[in-house]
Order: structure tokens, then sequence, then C-alpha cells
């Protein structure tokens, strides 16, 4: 059979290729997004980007309600946005498979929280998968949608970081027999739910699960695995692999459904080992649906509840415990960091040649209170620029501005996002602003793409996931539409130009757009117009006032003008030419290598 | 070898996920069962990144644990010393002779430490340590970015598994009108590997 070394991500992406998936939505969010990317790569499937979560999960319900497997991807947060959706399907089922998949960041690598998604399965009263390595991830997608099928209900499949971004060895299947559409078939007392038919469904959802209880225990991914009877671990996802790294010797009940839980398993387990433990990353979920049975089990504890576990904090945990013997002193890491007490942190910044530097610049020489949003402009919340004053989730930054104004500060403030976020879930607060008639003005960071996820297209992009050209919404034109009446749209990287804008907005004394147009700078269109800026080392005092701007391509260099202080150098291999820093300069030291 | 833990660390934006895709091609054509791990995201937003990977006959955790790394390759010294931890004591480091100053040291608000202060600290974790300088091998060779793949080179040397098996997985992941550059600047790597920095 042949092998490939897959990640989670392009192994749920294979396994709704092959499992016969028709249609697949959803938004991009670290660690999810690769799997539209690589689904969209395989023939005889519609695979989209929606604008937004929830229209994604509708979009499956509704391939779903008209016969046709179907798939909607997100990042955990995602799931808020499309809870609405995922209720409902709940409640209606559907004709064919309907899944559901959801990436949790344990650890928050990249996430304004570590939310544990499997929390909403048990909400919705929707049976949860999660697997535990690539191979798993394949056949999860396959096991999810018969499920769905069988018990007439949508499916979460969670993963997380350490599975969607690790990459291990799975056995490729076979491609997808050829099937027809259906005919579409009208029921609508399951499938339109007014309070009458909706209070039939309950009981039928409730039972449901109850069904799904008995097939957890007869379920071949639930495994009980019987070693040494001193310790039982129940574990699911990646926390089953570091049980087998750091507890090799103790039986385990590795879950692939971790909701509904075999509870026949699980008393089988406990009634034969000394002491259980439950071994899970974020929440106790599994812990408290044990105890729920009356069954004694450790797990939050002994081991954390915030961050991603990982071997070492699996053992240590244990250690503390006294499950494991502290570790022999001779075989510890003898590291310390003598010498050098504290390393300068390399926290993630705005890349050389970002658009949005020159924005954040203005906005904090102007001393105006940034309320901001998700995306790689967050980063502007950093030193040196600090330029950025709240964030919560996607779309929040317009209406929390208005709210701000709305509080009668005298300090004037400003709603800063991305073009993404705002086709995303900014539009709704845009048209509250020009409705209410606030004072707010919003600046939209438009750089032609969805950046911090890896460059996906989005609907004012003109392409679509599978880079079909298609129509281009018109940012300063929807603004307009919305009842905002001052629109001005700007070159990001024209200093004096943002300046301008942003104070004839302010003082406009009505609800106004600002449209700050420049593409991401690593755009693989963008890269081939790079040209690297170079200092005069003549002109150049080392004021330092270049630095302000915190581009990663400006750095002190070992040389020092003649009042002792170091002059500024340019790192010709990141540098894009923006020339952004040659507008701050007041001495004109920094020019294109031809004229330096 | 029962099994071969690796550590990859620099900064986003130096090519170390493509790194890390060939060692675990590597470690797939040498016959090994092997698992990567990696971090894409806002990190990669030239932030601190680390990637794993692993080769055994059957791996179960995507990652390891503190000292428990027996090669790290690091494409940048302030980064080798941060994650000098992951390394087991006694084993084996490839240091690119390659600092890149975070944002912070360019402010003027934080300090880069002397190449003396870290040589201690890795010193102090082992006396394996090969220094090499792989972005000026590879604008020799007129690629910056084959930087990545001057390293793995360096690395091939201190692992015993036949050159043809990495030269394979690398011929695999990169693009075919980058193959020889990149193939030449594995070469060069193998090459310029000296021997181990002494205290």
């Amino acid at each position: 059979m042949l092998k490939r070394l897959l990640s989670g991500n392009e192994a749920v992406a294979r396994g709704a290729w092959e499992a016969g998936v028709r249609v697949a939505s959803g938004y991009p969010g670290t660690p999810s997004s690769e799997i539209l990317e690589n689904l969209a790569r395989y023939d005889g499937l519609y695979a989209e980007w929606a604008p937004n979560e929830k229209v994604a999960v509708d979009v499956a319900i509704g391939a779903a309600y008209a016969g046709a497997r179907a798939l909607a991807v997100m990042k955990h947060v995602g799931l808020n946005v499309a809870a609405d959706a995922f209720f409902y399907a709940s409640m209606t089922g559907a004709e064919a498979g309907l899944l559901i998949v959801v990436a949790d960041d344990p650890g928050m690598h990249s996430s304004q929280n570590e939310q544990d998604s499997r929390r909403y399965a048990q909400f919705a009263r929707v049976p949860c998968l999660e697997p535990a390595d690539s191979q798993e991830a394949k056949d999860l997608v396959a096991l999810g949608l018969e499920l769905s099928e069988r018990f007439d209900t949508p499916v979460l499949l969670r993963t997380t970081t350490r599975i969607a971004h690790s990459s291990s060895l799975v056995a490729l299947g076979e491609p997808p027999a050829p099937s027809a559409a259906k005919a579409y078939r009208v029921d609508a007392s399951k499938y339109v739910m007014v309070p009458a038919n909706a209070r039939r469904r309950h009981p039928v959802i409730e039972e449901r699960i109850t069904a799904l209880s008995a097939w957890a225990d007869e379920a071949p991914c639930n495994r009980l695995e019987w070693r040494g009877r001193r310790l039982g671990i129940v574990a699911s996802g990646v926390a089953y692999q570091y049980a087998r790294e750091v507890f090799p010797e103790a039986s385990t009940l590795k879950l692939a459904m971790t909701y509904p839980i075999p509870a026949g398993l699980v008393r089988t387990l406990a009634a034969g080992v000394e002491r259980l433990l439950v071994l899970e990353e974020l929440d106790p979920f599994l812990e408290e649906q044990i105890r729920l049975l009356g069954i004694h089990a450790e797990g939050a504890a002994i081991f954390p509840r915030c961050g991603e576990l990982d071997p070492t904090v699996v053992r240590e945990s244990a250690i503390r415990a006294g499950i494991l013997p502290a570790m022999d002193t001779a075989q510890q890491p003898t590291f310390t960091e003598n010498g050098i007490r504290s390393l300068p942190a390399r926290p993630p910044v705005l890349c050389a040649g970002c658009p949005h530097r020159a924005v954040f610049y203005v906005l904090r020489k102007l001393n105006l209170v940034v309320n901001g949003d998700i995306g790689c402009y967050t980063l502007g919340y950093l030193p040196p620029l600090s330029a950025l004053h709240t964030q919560g989730c996607m779309g929040a930054s317009i209406s929390v501005a208005h709210g701000v104004a709305q509080a009668g500060s005298p300090q004037q403030n400003v709603a800063v996002l991305g073009d993404s976020t705002f086709l995303h879930s900014g539009i709704p607060g845009l048209l509250n602003v020009a409705y209410n008639q606030g004072r707010t003005l919003t600046i939209i960071l438009d750089n032609e793409t969805t950046a911090m996820t890896g460059h996906q297209p989005h609907p004012a992009t003109g392409r679509t996931l599978r880079g079909q050209e298609t129509v281009r919404v018109d940012l300063a034109a929807l603004a307009r539409a919305l009842g905002i009446a001052h629109v001005q749209t700007v070159d990001s990287y024209d200093l004096r130009a943002v300046e301008q804008a942003v104070r004839a907005a302010l003082s406009a004394q009505a609800p106004a757009v600002i449209v700050a147009q420049r593409a991401c700078a690593l755009l693989p269109g963008v890269r081939p117009t790079w040209h690297a800026l170079a200092i005069d080392p003549q002109r150049c005092n080392g004021c330092g006032r270049c630095f302000e701007l915190g581009c990663p391509a400006l750095s002190r260099s070992k040389q020092t003008a003649h009042n002792g202080r170091a002059l500024a150098q340019i790192d010709p291999l990141q540098c894009t030419g923006c020339a952004v820093c040659a507008q701050v300069c007041a001495r004109g030291a920094i020019k294109g290598d031809q004229e330096a | 070898m029962d099994k071969v833990d690796f550590v990859l660390v620099g900064v986003g934006g130096q090519g170390t996920i493509l790194a890390s895709d060939i060692l675990a091609g590597t470690g797939l054509h040498a016959g090994y069962d092997v698992k990567k791990s990696e971090v894409h995201g806002m990190s990669q937003r030239g932030g601190s990144v680390t990637s794993q990977v692993r080769w055994a006959e059957h791996v179960h955790s995507p990652l390891i644990g503190q000292g428990e790394a027996d090669l790290m390759l690091a494409f940048e010294k302030l980064e080798a010393v941060r994650f000098a931890s992951l390394l087991r004591p006694g084993g084996v480091m490839v240091v690119n002779d390659h600092a890149i100053p975070p944002v912070s040291v360019s402010a003027g608000n934080e300090h880069y430490p002397a190449d003396d202060e870290m040589r201690r600290v890795l010193l102090g974790v082992t006396p394996h340590i090969h220094v090499l300088p792989a972005a000026r091998i590879a604008r020799d060779l007129g690629n910056a970015r084959v930087e990545n793949v001057v390293l793995l080179g360096a690395l091939s040397r201190l692992v015993e598994i036949d050159a043809s098996c990495w030269l394979a997985a690398l011929e695999e992941r990169v693009p075919e009108r980058t193959r020889e550059v990149n193939r030449a600047a594995f070469l060069a790597g193998r090459e310029a590997i000296g021997s181990p920095i002494s205290s």
C-alpha cells in the first residue's frame, strides 16, 4: 500500500476526497487553513473560501440537505462565529454526511484564546471525533461521514495544532467512486425549525446521543490496550501519543470518539487498574464525563489545564504527583543560561515592507486610541509602534470603536482592520456606525489578501480558492453603499497622504472610512518588485528615528557617526524598498542602491 | 541508529520548514518511521521558530521533551542559545554563524549577546558544536535562500545515513529550476563542516 508523509491537514483533505465529499467551504484560520487549500487540488468536488465560518457551515448544511457529502472547515474561534448554524444542523440532521472540522490551538500559537471546542459537541448534542495522528485524521473523516449518515447528525472532527501541523505516514486509499447529484427531497417538518417542528426534533436528538453512546462501546475506533495493571490512562488526540511516550507500561483506553464516551470500556479499564488517569489538553472534558459515570479518575488535578502539553510537561506533572519517580539527576539537562541573564525576546513582527507599518506610525504620531482586529496588523501593538490598543475577535474593531466613541471619552479613537476581516464580520459593524450616525473613523488596511494565514484570496481579491478570476468587491463603494459619505482611498506607503487622510476624516464630524491600499510585500506577484535601499553613511548621523518604525530590515551597524552614535544599516535580503523609512529620515540618508 | 531526534531552530522566513521537510523525507528514504512537527501562522512573522523531526522504528509523540534532541540545527546563533535546553547533554549542534538582531535590539532596548558569551553557554550543554558560515556560502553560490540546504549538508556528515537518501529527499522537495543550486548547496555544506569548536 502506498504510504505518504502527510500533515494532519493534508490527511483530512485526502480523507474528504477519498470519502466522496462533494462540497466544502471554510474560512482560513491557523491551524486549519491548509485543509481547504489541499482539498481544492482534487477533482470531482466543489471547494470554496466563504467570507466567514457561519456562511461556510450554512453552505455545507445546504449541500448535505441536498444529498451531497459536505465539509465545513475552520479554526476553533470560527466555530463561535458558526455556532448558530452548528446548533440548528444538530436539530435537523441532513440527507448526507455533514462533517464540521474544527482545529483548536492549545498553547495559542496563533490565536486569542485556547477554548476547547469539544464543549460544542456536547452543547449541541453532536458526536466528536479526535485523531491522534495523520492516518487517523484521514480515517476519521470517512468514519465521521458514515456516522453522520447512520445517526442523522452533523459530526464534529476536532484536531489541534499538533495534529494539524505534524506530519506522519498515511496509507493512501482509492479515489472515490463517481456519484451523481440527487433529486432534492422535500421534508419541511424536518428542515423547517419553527417551534412546533423543533419541539418534535429535540427528543430525537437526545435519543440519538443515547444510541451513539451504545455504539461507542462497540466502535473499532475506541481501543483498549492492556499493558501493566498499576496505571490506566484514558487519552485521545495527541495526548495519547504523549501517554505512550511517558507511560509505556500503562494500560490505555485510546478514544477516537470523545463525545459521547464509551461507558463500558471506561468501566472495564477502571476495574482492571489500580489508578485511573485522564490525559487531555485544555478542559477536563473526558474527565468530567468519566466522573459522571461515578468512576474516580484523576486528570486536571495532575496535568495543566492551560497551554499545550508535551512529553516534558506530562512527565514533570507525573513526577510532581508521585506517579513517576523523580528523574536521575545525571539524566537531567544541565543547561542553564549561565552568564546570559535574559536573552532578547524575538516575538513575531510586521515584516520588512509591510504596508501596515506606515499607517500605525501615523496613528501613533497623532496619539489616537486604536481599536484593532485580528490579522497581521495586530502586531502593530508591539513596541516600538505600540499603536494598537484593543483586539478581541474577528470584526470587533469597528463596533468597539463605536462604543468607545459613544462613551464620550475626549480622546479620539479609530477602528483598524484588514480587508479580509472587514468582509468576514466588519460589514455589520460599519453599517451600525452609519445607521446610528456615529463619528467613528474606520481604516481598512487593504493588503489584497488574507496575509496572516498564508495569503488566501477573499471577495475583494478577484480570485477564488481555485485561483479562478471572479468579481472583485470594491471596498470604498461598499462603504458608501452602507451609508458612509466620507470615504477616501490612500497608498499605505505614502506617509504624508495617510496622515492627511486621517486628519481630514477626524475633522469631518461624520462617520468616515479610509481604505489604505497596498499589496502585502510577501505576495508572489510583489516579490519581483523588491529593490533594497541603502544607508548613505555620509548623511546618517545615527539619530535612530528610522528605528521607531520597527522594521526588521533596519538595524544598528558597528559603524558610528562622528557623534559616536551607531549608524543605521539595511539588510539587503529583507529590504523591499517600500521607502517608508526614507520618508521618516530627516537627513535624506536612505536611498535606492543606484542613488546612494 | 535506533532513533534520531532532531530539532531545528531559527527565525521565521529562514527556510526551517523546507529543511525539516527534507529531513523527514531523508528519514523515510533510510527506512525509518518519521514524525515532523512545526508551527505556522503568527510566529512565522520574523519570530523564533522551531520544528522537530523524529526518526525511529516507531514514533509516538510528534514532539520531543526538554533535553531529548540528539541533534540541533540552529539557523541563527541567538536561537541556538534560546533553545539549547532541547538538546540532550552531549548531543550534537550545528550552528549557522549568522546573527539576526531582533527588532528590540535594533531599537536599542536590548542587547544581542556576544559570541563568547553564547559559546560558553552552548559548551555548557555539549562539547560537540560545529559552526559554519552558511549564509556566506549560500551567497557565494549566488542564491542566499539556499542557506537552509547548506546547513542540511553540514548536518548530513554527522548522521550515519548514506548521502543518496539526503539527495533523493532534497530533489523531491525543491522546485526543478533550483535543483542544481540546492544540490550544490548541500554538497558545499558537507564540505564546509569543520571540527567541533573548542572551549
